[in-house]
């Protein structure tokens, strides 16, 4: 089985083609819907609350701006914030685990005792409480987010590591006299990368999951900017009179956080490591 | 042999003076969510208290007044040392005195007692918290036992499709969808749950159901997909088809003899489902306007009320650990072989 084979048989399994299929439609609606953005998304160009019409497509909010064009605009932070998120969440917790796990020394049992604790806290909880200390900024945000995810990831890499420790080619590049970073770049973190990486994708849904709901309470990305989530808490007052700019922004982050998941799902399946597979961050 | 005789001759000789072999356990788990609990209680303390930040002027925003500043200073502390405030306020909230809201402080001018703020809050939260697991636990065994013993047919698919649709839906997608659908659409029920001033939950009820809908959503389809895939293990082993061989009725090998062995992975994976519905809870009463502990909380952080906070985090930090701890405990009473391991 060649490698490209490996990397794509999880579309195979009917829900990941689904899921495939909706995340690269969702992707291209994110990355190149601003350029046909037909207004401002932060600009007011018409009367506030008007249901779809020929000029506003899908009608106007509050404000008097153009819900198509905030729609078009709203979804880049989500996934953005989020793939930054996660990607910091890996650089660090890897690192903790490479270090925890290959490491004999106390600085192991200190470092999985800290994982522990911000284990204990419950994901929101901790952001909520970075938000109180910190106030709203999306650098504490994106911070937070990746933070929550340290913990599991460190973990993981941790027990993969200690079992790769002990293997023959890292025993002989000990004794080449190579130095530790250097094994543990070269010899140990290829070999535990495959085990890491099965549960990138869920843990991108998490951190979707959870920058959205932050969003939502208000508490992320401030107005006037456009933002799925802020979308929704921004309309709600007016849903008798205008649904079309609540539901269309929660049909999209339903759409997006379906898509990814049966993408991540069905490649965590395919690598066959994560049977057990958690909600992450809640 | 002496084993066997051991023991019981024991038992008849000093019945009282020995240790349930489960207590030492018992102790040494709740003890450990203890410590990490206090522990927790610093982490709150330093990510509210010592961040860079502004917490006074954050609070009054554009009416601070140098006057208004020094007061809430004084009111906080926050002209002393960091250690010496966290141990004030650690004594204080394990006695009872939660400390002042600032936020209604600023807008009141004299300080609101957080005990007196969250009593109500505290019992609407668990009312609805309780009615969400009890829905929970008897439609998730039932969901996937069920979906378990027809693996493979259509209605294990339509099963399986809608807990994976479910399972990535944020609560407050979920609780937004239902309100257009229900609330909305079909003007069934109220898309808000207010409580009106000096009444209870118990004389509202409709208000609860779209919030336990929400809630139930994500949880029930990942507890679903979980008890399924516990029943299904159960299932293809050998002594179920033995019991099978045997000639008993499929109902009764499922009801009678997988599910025993299939139910203590359930008990655990339904406590963790419990203790996930904690950030969820937060969402959804912010969503529906539910007068909880949740809305609290995130009505004290945009006003950045750093003891309100402070209160409600180590409140709700107390049920996480706690359910963890509950959730160990109780697969160590129904798996026996884990006892011995310990």
């Amino acid at each position: 089985m060649t490698a490209l084979a490996v990397r794509f048989r999880f579309a195979r399994s009917g829900y990941g083609k689904v899921g495939l299929a909706g995340s690269l439609f969702l992707l291209a609606l994110i990355v190149i819907g601003p350029f046909f953005a037909p207004h401002d998304p932060a600009g007011i160009v018409g009367i506030p609350l008007q249901r779809p019409t020929g000029e506003f497509l899908l009608g106007t909010d509050g404000l008097g701006r153009d819900v198509l064009s905030r729609i078009l605009w709203g979804g880049r932070s989500i996934v953005g914030l989020a793939v930054l998120a996660t990607a910091l969440a890996y650089l660090v917790g890897a690192s903790i685990g490479l270090l925890a796990g290959y490491t004999r020394s106390i600085v192991d049992p200190l470092l999985m005792r800290a994982m522990d604790v911000l284990l204990a806290v419950p994901p929101l909880l901790f952001l909520l409480v970075l938000a109180t200390g910190a106030g709203r900024s999306l650098v504490v945000l994106v911070l937070g987010v990746a933070t929550v995810h340290v913990p599991s990831i460190a973990r993981i890499v941790r027990a993969a590591t200690q079992e790769v420790a002990v293997r023959g080619y890292v025993e002989a590049a000990v004794a080449r006299g190579e130095r530790t970073a250097a094994v543990l770049r070269r010899e140990i973190l290829p070999n535990v990368l495959g085990t890491v990486l099965a549960d990138a994708g869920i843990r991108l849904t998490a951190s979707i999951l959870i920058l959205a709901s932050v969003n939502f309470l208000g508490l992320g990305r401030q107005p006037p900017a456009a933002d799925w989530a802020l979308m929704i808490s921004e309309n709600r007052g007016g849903i008798t009179l205008q649904p079309w700019a609540v539901a269309v922004p929660a049909l999209l982050i339903a759409f997006l956080t379906v898509a990814v998941n049966l993408v991540a799902d069905a490649v965590a399946r395919s690598l066959g490591t994560s049977t057990d597979r958690k909600r992450v961050a809640r | 042999m002496t084993e066997l005789v051991g023991p019981e001759l024991a038992v008849v000789d000093v019945p009282s003076r020995r240790r349930h072999p489960l207590a030492g356990f018992v102790l040494r788990r709740v003890a450990a969510g203890v410590a990490t609990h206090f522990v927790v209680s610093i982490l709150l303390f330093v990510g509210t208290n010592v961040l860079p930040g502004d917490v006074a002027s954050a609070v009054l925003g554009r009416d601070s007044t140098p006057a208004g500043l020094a007061a809430i200073r004084t009111e906080l502390h926050l002209n002393r040392p960091a250690p010496e405030r966290y141990w004030n306020w650690l004594s204080g909230f394990v006695q009872g005195n939660l400390g002042s809201s600032v936020a209604s402080q600023a807008v009141s001018g004299q300080p609101t007692p957080i005990s007196g703020l969250i009593g109500d809050r505290i019992r609407n939260t668990a009312v609805l918290a309780l009615f969400t697991v009890a829905l929970l636990v008897p439609l998730s065994i039932g969901f996937g036992v069920f979906s378990a013993m027809r693996a493979g047919r259509p209605v294990d698919h339509a099963i399986t499709a809608i807990s994976l649709g479910l399972i990535s839906l944020p609560e407050f997608v979920t609780g937004t969808l239902l309100v257009l659908l229900v609330a909305q659409w079909l003007g069934l029920l109220p898309g808000v749950s207010l409580i009106p001033i000096g009444e209870t939950v118990f004389s509202h009820v409709s208000i609860l159901v779209l919030p336990v809908l929400t809630l139930l959503a994500a949880s029930l389809a990942q507890t679903t997909r979980m008890v399924r895939a516990g029943m299904l293990e159960v299932l293809r082993s050998d002594y179920v088809e033995w019991a099978r061989l045997s000639g008993h009725r499929e109902r009764d090998v499922v009801l009678r003899y997988a599910l025993r062995n299939a139910l203590a992975p359930t008990v655990q994976v339904i406590a963790l489902n419990v203790q996930w519905l904690v950030g969820g809870i937060v969402v959804t009463e912010y969503v529906f306007g539910y007068p909880g502990i949740g809305q609290a909380l995130v009505q004290a952080v945009s006003a950045r009320d750093v003891p309100y906070v402070l209160s409600v985090g180590m409140l709700i930090a107390i049920v996480y650990i706690a359910l963890n701890v509950l959730a160990d405990l109780l697969v160590v009473l129904l798996v026996p072989k884990l006892r011995t391991a310990q």
